[in-house]
């Protein structure tokens, strides 16, 4: 894995708590965090913070018989076993979950000059995906002009001076039409390309 | 690790929220002869909500659970309730949210979360669910991996007295400090429309909860 070189915004990190985020922009969070121990725990924090106005905050009460409703599900339910460890790929694991598998499993499509990219499957408030860019390839103008958040996964990215190798980056992208409000306001992205 | 330095997000309009509700009823003839009666007699704030949670997950024991429902199952209600859910549909989700406590309880770990903020990562997952028919992509699980030691005992309820010290915390600040960072985590609501509610400029809205967070940061005493 690539050195951290940025940390998420707390805002971002902040709507991430409170599941505000298109699911692409989660995507890119859950695999900044299963790299970044330091964006972890102030994630973890925001979290007990939720948990905090939860159980601070106004109960009202359930309707009658709620309780005896529960406890009557219960016989229904099972309680699930405990989970064997997920088998570890060479991605972290939110990824390898939306590519199923390692970055073996992706299934590029080229977009030209030798990049290639996969979209993957969320939500459409925004979109994500993959991209592939071999060194020496001058940084593709994908024309889009929203809010984006991109994450290095392999391989070194520079934006113009020099250094270039073959780059796998995760990326999300705004989808404008459909997304309006929060997100631009939380721009900050790892790298613009 | 609490840590909690300038963060912002989305937050709703600045009042005065409600009060916590009447006090909680627990079902304590059926919990005498579990182990947990003493715990489940003293009120919410301090009823030991791990050691319920643990009874729960390694014994299925219903009594443990039943007092978990009756404290967080209206509180649930009244959290997706503030997040512009409709009753009804905030009572079904509470009652989803606590089966998912039972069916899930092999995920509780105190030494990762304390119950209710375990307890408020399912709700808010059901909220997403319920209302973005949508998911969030959740970090991969932390391990106690090959060569680390599992928690000391001692070390089992830190998370859970952390998240307490940081309820009390929140509880100590100004009302309208307070609502303005629980606004934040009842969500979907953006800053634009904050300022169009109240007429407060973006810029002062972000400073205001800017100053609530540090006067958090402050309480918490780890400045």
């Amino acid at each position: 894995m690539t050195t951290i070189r940025h940390h998420l915004s707390d805002e971002l990190l902040g709507a991430y708590a409170a599941g505000d985020l298109p699911e692409a922009f989660g995507l890119v969070v859950a695999v900044h965090l299963s790299m970044c121990d330091e964006c972890r725990a102030r994630s973890m924090t925001l979290e007990t913070l939720g948990g905090a106005v939860l159980d601070t905050g106004e109960a009202v009460p359930m309707g009658e018989g709620a309780l005896g409703a529960a406890m009557a599900r219960l016989d229904a339910l099972m309680q699930e076993p405990k989970a064997a460890p997920k088998r570890r790929t060479g991605v972290p694991a939110p990824l390898a979950e939306y590519i199923g598998g390692d970055l073996d499993a992706v299934r590029w499509k080229s977009v030209g000059k030798g990049v290639k990219q996969a979209i993957l499957p969320t939500d459409r408030l925004a979109s994500a995906r993959l991209l592939r860019i071999p060194g020496g390839v001058a940084v593709p103008d994908h024309g889009h002009k929203g809010l984006e958040l991109t994450l290095v996964l392999q391989g070194a990215f520079s934006d113009g001076t020099g250094r270039f190798g073959l780059c796998i980056c995760l990326a999300a992208t705004e989808a404008p039409l459909r997304f309006k409000g929060l997100m631009p306001r939380l721009a900050q992205p790892f790298f613009r390309i | 690790m609490l840590r909690i330095s300038g963060m912002m997000f989305d937050a709703g309009t600045i009042s005065q929220t409600g009060g916590r509700g009447e006090p909680d009823h627990y079902v304590a003839g059926k919990a005498t002869n579990s182990g947990v009666g003493r715990q489940l007699a003293t009120n919410g704030q301090e009823a030991d909500w791990a050691a319920c949670m643990l009874r729960v997950r390694d014994h299925g024991d219903r009594a443990a659970f039943a007092a978990l429902f009756n404290h967080f199952a209206p509180r649930i209600k009244g959290f997706l309730m503030k997040s512009g859910t409709p009753a009804a549909m905030a009572e079904d989700c509470a009652q989803d949210v606590m089966a998912t406590v039972w069916q899930k309880a092999h995920l509780f770990d105190p030494a990762k979360a304390g119950v209710a903020t375990w307890v408020f990562t399912i709700a808010r997952n059901r909220r997403i669910d319920a209302l973005r028919k949508s998911r969030r992509p959740e970090p991969e699980d932390l391990d106690w991996g090959p060569g680390e030691e599992a928690p000391d005992q001692a070390d089992v309820y830190a998370a859970e007295e952390e998240a307490r010290e940081l309820g009390r915390a929140l509880q100590a600040l100004p009302a309208a400090q307070k609502a303005l960072i629980e606004r934040a985590y009842w969500g979907d609501r953006s800053h634009g429309e904050l300022a169009a509610e109240t007429g407060l400029p973006l810029g002062t809205i972000k400073s205001r909860i800017r100053l609530a967070l540090e006067r958090l940061r402050r309480e918490m005493g780890r400045d």
